[in-house]
């Protein structure tokens, strides 16, 4: 049963996010928990911008915050974001990890740790290689793995560095990952009663 | 016993032993960045499991030295959230202003890059003559570097962006001096701030102060913790005396929240409500 939802993303994650996060329903049954690399400063933009156009609540992940269903939190710019127990977020100002603060892979380290085979890590487009240890961190502790097919991808660099370091279960468009997603919620998280999303491109 | 259990029972074993030999209690640390860092330091003595390190840590004071300074690596600028420092300026150095003498405490004040930074916004502001800060930390070699204030050269740029960004009237090049690859903070600015040990964790209420800045310092500590050394801020402060924290932590976890009032909800800038509590027949309730 997957519980939670995790998402790295770096350059181009705001269209990307745009074409997956306001097609997930207001009583949406997981999770979500994403991380898009951005300047410091910028990042109530992403909220503020999401709560608009989005039937999922958007919140700032402050320290602390309640991991609730129906509810995305956002990676604050300048903190590395951790999974901290089940129902738990928390902060760190660690050094940042491969020139990144926050870090896809320290959030995908400690949602595996946490959350072991009830969490999906997904990766979509950038341009550098932050999250592939993370997805590979996920799919050890029996977690689901879901890349955007590099050729969609506005950035393809994270996506591949992904596909390389894992075997990943899942290689598909925005649109497939936001259909699956709301299959996945509608499915209370329950992997076997979701069709497996296919297609041509779904090759590893 | 599986991996994970076994794994909390290192843990749990490993910081008992630290508390009960050494004095110092990480055991209410917030559980993710903590087996973080306690990875890394097994690592960095190339053992295999965390039980490994009770043996040597035990025995070595060094050990411990290296375990608290994983414990205690952190990166932070000077002017971080310099919308922060702005509000500073705006909201609470008018307030400040009206008393003749000032107590500033800097709680976990790491390497010290905001405790300068404070010390340059009181210096602006005409405050800090009549100012005492203390700046406590409980890691001795981070107290000796923020007491040095040597910091990259390479580190000013930034520093200086976000002093830029603060509302400053001056430059940053006034309070410091710089040589080929390093700037030294300006003794002007260190004459009234005195760097003590104090460990938020086992330490009690040292003075009055009219403001405590504790920023991204309980990020680290759990629920439970927090609220102890919220207490200890609220025991800490004078009537109506300021608490900051980092702007992306929280008072809304501990009962401490209905004595404070907000005076920037977003930059986390609290001052302690003045009016005699309404005791607490309401039972704990309510609040912000």
């Amino acid at each position: 049963m997957i519980e939670t939802v995790v998402i790295g993303v770096s350059a181009g994650g705001l269209k990307a996010l745009t074409a997956i996060l306001p097609s997930l329903p207001a009583d949406f049954g997981l999770s979500l928990v994403i991380l898009q690399h951005v300047r410091s400063g910028s990042g109530r933009f992403l909220c503020e911008h999401f709560n608009r156009i989005c039937a999922i609540a958007v919140k700032d992940a402050t320290d602390k915050a309640y991991l609730e269903q129906g509810t995305a939190y956002i990676a604050p710019a300048g903190y590395h974001l951790l999974v901290e127990d089940e129902t738990t977020l928390a902060l760190s100002t660690e050094p940042p990890v491969c020139f990144a603060r926050p870090s896809i892979d320290v959030l995908f380290e400690t949602a595996a740790e946490v959350f072991e085979d009830r969490v999906a890590g997904v990766i979509l487009t950038g341009a550098n290689s932050d999250g592939a240890q993370g997805l590979a961190a996920i799919k050890a502790a029996g977690g689901l793995a879901i890349v955007q097919d590099p050729k969609t991808a506005e950035s393809p660099t994270m996506p591949r560095a992904a596909i390389k370091a894992t075997k990943t279960d899942h290689i598909l468009t925005l649109q497939e990952i936001a259909f699956f997603l709301c299959e996945l919620s509608e499915a209370k998280g329950d992997l076997k009663s979701c069709t497996n999303p296919n297609g041509a491109n779904n090759v590893v | 016993m599986n991996e994970k259990d076994l794994k909390a029972l290192e843990l749990d074993l490993l910081l008992e032993s630290i508390q009960r030999r050494y004095g110092y209690d990480f055991r209410h640390y917030a559980q993710a960045s903590l087996k973080r860092r306690v990875a890394s330091m097994v690592n960095l003595l190339s053992l295999e499991h965390i039980s490994e390190i009770i043996p040597q840590i035990l025995r070595d004071d060094s050990v411990c030295n290296d375990f608290l300074r994983v414990m205690s690596i952190t990166v932070t600028e000077m002017f971080r959230d310099p919308d922060f420092y702005a509000l500073i300026r705006t909201k609470v150095v008018p307030y400040l202003k009206t008393y003749p003498a000032l107590k500033i405490w800097h709680a976990g004040c790491a390497t010290g890059e905001e405790v300068y930074s404070m010390a340059v916004i009181l210096k602006e502001e005409g405050l800090y003559q009549r100012t005492q800060i203390y700046a406590t930390d409980f890691n001795n070699e981070s107290l000796d570097v923020a007491k040095a204030g040597i910091y990259p050269l390479d580190r000013m740029r930034l520093f200086m962006d976000n002093h830029n960004r603060s509302g400053t009237t001056s430059s940053l090049t006034e309070y410091y001096t710089a040589d080929d690859d390093s700037a030294r903070m300006s003794d002007a600015l260190r004459e009234n701030i005195t760097f003590a040990n104090h460990n938020l964790v086992t330490d009690g209420v040292f003075g009055e102060m009219n403001l405590i800045l504790c920023r991204n310092v309980l990020i680290y500590f759990d629920k439970m913790l927090q609220n102890r050394v919220l207490n200890l801020f609220r025991d800490s402060l004078s009537h109506r005396g300021f608490l900051c924290l980092g702007s992306k932590e929280s008072l809304e976890f501990s009962p401490v929240a209905q004595e404070f009032e907000a005076v920037s909800r977003h930059e986390r800038i609290f001052q302690k409500r003045g009016l005699p509590k309404a005791s607490s027949l309401a039972g704990g309730r309510g609040g912000d």
